[in-house]
């Protein structure tokens, strides 16, 4: 290989299409946002009928564009599994971002996985502690921490990953150039994040 | 005329008048106000001089065009070929209809009495040929007995024959008045006199020369049924079936450049219940191979007994899709085209087309309606441009929640919300937004709102709102 492949941060994020991944915490909507952001291409948000918090495209504008996200409102848990497989399989979206409200089972998530395999596509589970399958390729786990200045400040901690190691990551989000900027390594990896390997 | 004054009752003279060049000029008037000594082509200023209570509406020559073409689909009770003449005229083929009606005079009672209960008025010529029909529905009205149209003719103008003025008005300074005067004429000295014109007309009056109707097209119908002669149960065959009458209905919509959008699969079983398949469309498409696999679901669903005899397969939504060019694309590289329309219809098909939305900008200060959501089927997506906002917004937003803090305009130091402690270690504000008055919306009862944007020691970023009027902390968003 003559180009270094990435390490640290850039390595981690954006996950692999083809994968499905969890994200959990407070802030994994935000973790959803920046992902259709960076992927710049069609994303279905799959939701059950009382998931997280309803989301505010205005405020979503800042991280990706509203226009290219499609709600699927589904009338329960099981449907939204459902819902997330066919468009996983299609691999007419890029991402497929969806609410699991009660835990997956090994066989929905491998089914999940499968699909994204089968359409290329990112699936993307946003999950509560403990509701995650044993399929998913990375689980995050997210979280705004308080900024000495005035913005954003995240932690980003990678704490399942089948194809690399775990780490963490205090990031922000940089406004001038739509990019997510990583402040420091906050523990658990072998080097500081973003470093030449 | 009647179109007008069927959408609104005029009593006394009433005129529809229509610009043309400098001044208003009369477009059609009542039979009351031709009374008053009006005509159609007079300047409106001179009518009105005429007729001071003339009551004057603007004409609308497309209207009326589409008024006719509604009238002529609907005659197409009294005689299959419908036919326009120019801009106020229809024409009726009477062969072989007259019968089912009890003759030709009983045909043209009934019709006289359906034009008069849809208030309209019609002047009725029926004659062997159409231009004999046009000449007694012209100057009159009249009605020629079959093989007496030229005794019918004959006492009629020569106005009646359907030629330019510039041909009519020479032969009326001749004394040529009537069409028996013409009809006297030896034919070859009125052919060098006044052109071919006049001879052929007659000619097409008299029946002596064939005059074709162009009767209107039958509107495209986008239904087909294939009748099986033993009954299929097998999902497989369904759909083979489904194929089969997909393939031609493709064929049609494509002739007609339009894409259905809601179709229709009705299986009738060999008890003679019927089942119906719907398929709604995220997009109009009339390519078989994309709409037959998005059947299937419907199919499978279907309980088939002891076998599905006939299907039928309507397009029962159907709009324009005009032929576009085909994109050269690298294979591979992205999606086929039309994967995301497919895709949204099978989730349709699943959780129901309403249900698969995206989002709008709107037009509001108040943040809950600052967005809409709408179907993503039946609206296209914004451009990013539309989504700038001039404050930051939060990312999620909730229907307004009381936080358990001391009612002060002042950002509280510690609150509780969602039964969880914060404490306050920045506070951002305040941003004042008030209510849409004009609308009066329920949860705006509390009067202004002060948004503060408050950054928690533990890392959330709220959106609350104090309410001076009402005093009260109330929280509605929560920040990235």
């Amino acid at each position: 290989m003559t180009e270094p492949s990435p390490t640290g941060f850039a390595a981690a994020f954006p996950p692999r299409r083809g994968r499905t991944h969890e994200v959990q915490g407070p802030g994994a909507q935000v973790f959803a946002a920046v992902l259709a952001g960076v992927l710049d291409a069609p994303v279905l948000w799959v939701r059950p009928p009382r998931g997280l918090d309803p989301l505010h495209p205005p405020g979503l504008a800042r991280f990706c564009d509203p226009s290219a996200l499609l709600f699927a409102a589904a009338p329960n848990p099981t449907e939204v599994l459902a819902v997330a497989e066919e468009a996983l399989r299609s691999g007419a979206v890029a991402a497929v971002i969806f609410e699991v409200t009660k835990p997956l089972t090994l066989t929905a998530g491998r089914r999940l996985q499968l699909a994204a395999e089968a359409g290329q596509s990112l699936g993307l589970a946003l999950i509560s502690e403990g509701l995650g399958s044993p399929a998913a390729e990375t689980r995050w786990h997210c979280a705004p921490l308080l900024s000495p200045e005035d913005s954003t400040l995240w932690r980003w901690s990678l704490t399942k990953n089948k194809s690399g190691t775990i780490d963490s990551w205090d990031l922000r989000w940089d406004d001038e150039t739509h990019r997510i900027a990583v402040v420091a390594a906050s523990g658990g990896g072998p080097g500081p994040a973003g470093a030449p390997g | 005329m009647d179109r007008a004054l069927r959408a609104r009752p005029v009593e006394g003279p009433f005129a529809l008048a229509l610009r043309s060049g400098p001044a208003e000029r009369l477009h059609d008037l009542t039979a009351a106000a031709e009374a008053q000594g009006l005509a159609r082509g007079m300047a409106l200023a001179e009518a009105r001089a005429l007729c001071p209570g003339l009551v004057v509406h603007p004409a609308d020559p497309a209207g009326d065009a589409r008024f006719l073409r509604g009238l002529a689909r609907w005659l197409g009770r009294f005689s299959p070929r419908v036919a326009l003449d120019g801009p106020d005229g229809l024409l009726l083929d009477l062969t072989g209809v007259a019968h089912l009606w009890g003759g030709e005079a009983d045909w043209l009672t009934e019709l006289r009495r359906a034009l008069s209960r849809a208030g309209l008025g019609a002047r009725l010529g029926l004659a062997d040929t159409p231009g004999a029909a046009w000449a007694l529905a012209h100057s009159g009205e009249g009605v020629a007995a079959p093989g007496a149209t030229r005794a019918a003719l004959a006492p009629l103008p020569v106005t009646a024959l359907r030629l330019p003025p510039a041909t009519t008005i020479p032969l009326q300074r001749l004394g040529l008045r009537q069409i028996s005067d013409l009809l006297a004429l030896p034919r070859a000295a009125l052919g060098r006199r006044f052109g071919p014109e006049v001879g052929l007309a007659l000619d097409r009056a008299l029946g002596l020369l064939p005059e074709a109707l162009a009767p209107l097209p039958e509107p495209p119908r986008f239904a087909l049924r294939l009748t099986l002669p033993e009954p299929i149960g097998r999902v497989e065959d369904v759909m083979a079936g489904a194929d089969r009458l997909l393939r031609p209905l493709c064929d049609r919509l494509a002739a007609a450049e339009a894409g259905a959008r809601h179709l229709t699969l009705t299986l009738r079983r060999v008890d003679a219940a019927e089942h119906q398949v719907a398929l709604r469309l995220a997009a109009p498409l009339r390519d078989p191979r994309r709409i037959l696999p998005l059947f299937l679901r419907g199919i499978e669903a279907a309980d088939a007994g002891f076998g599905i005899d006939q299907l039928r397969l309507a397009a029962t939504g159907v709009e324009p899709l005009p032929a576009t060019q085909l994109a050269t694309r690298a294979a591979g590289t992205t999606p086929p085209e039309g994967a995301l329309d497919d895709l949204i219809t099978r989730l349709g098909t699943r959780i129901g087309l309403e249900n698969i939305r995206r989002a709008l900008p709107a037009e509001s200060h108040i943040p809950a309606r600052s967005f809409l959501i709408a179907p993503a089927a039946l609206v296209p997506p914004a451009p990013r441009t539309g989504w700038a906002v001039a404050r930051p917004r939060p990312v999620t937003l909730f229907a307004p929640e009381p936080v358990a803090a001391p009612a002060r305009p002042a950002p509280p130091r510690n609150f509780r919300w969602r039964r969880r402690a914060f404490t306050t270690a920045r506070a951002t504000g305040p941003e004042r937004i008030a209510p849409e008055w004009w609308l009066g919306e329920e949860s705006w009862r509390g009067g202004l709102r002060d948004y503060w944007r408050i950054d928690t020691t533990t890392g959330p970023r709220l959106w609350l709102f104090f309410t001076p009027e009402a005093p009260g902390w109330f929280a509605e968003g929560e920040f990235a």
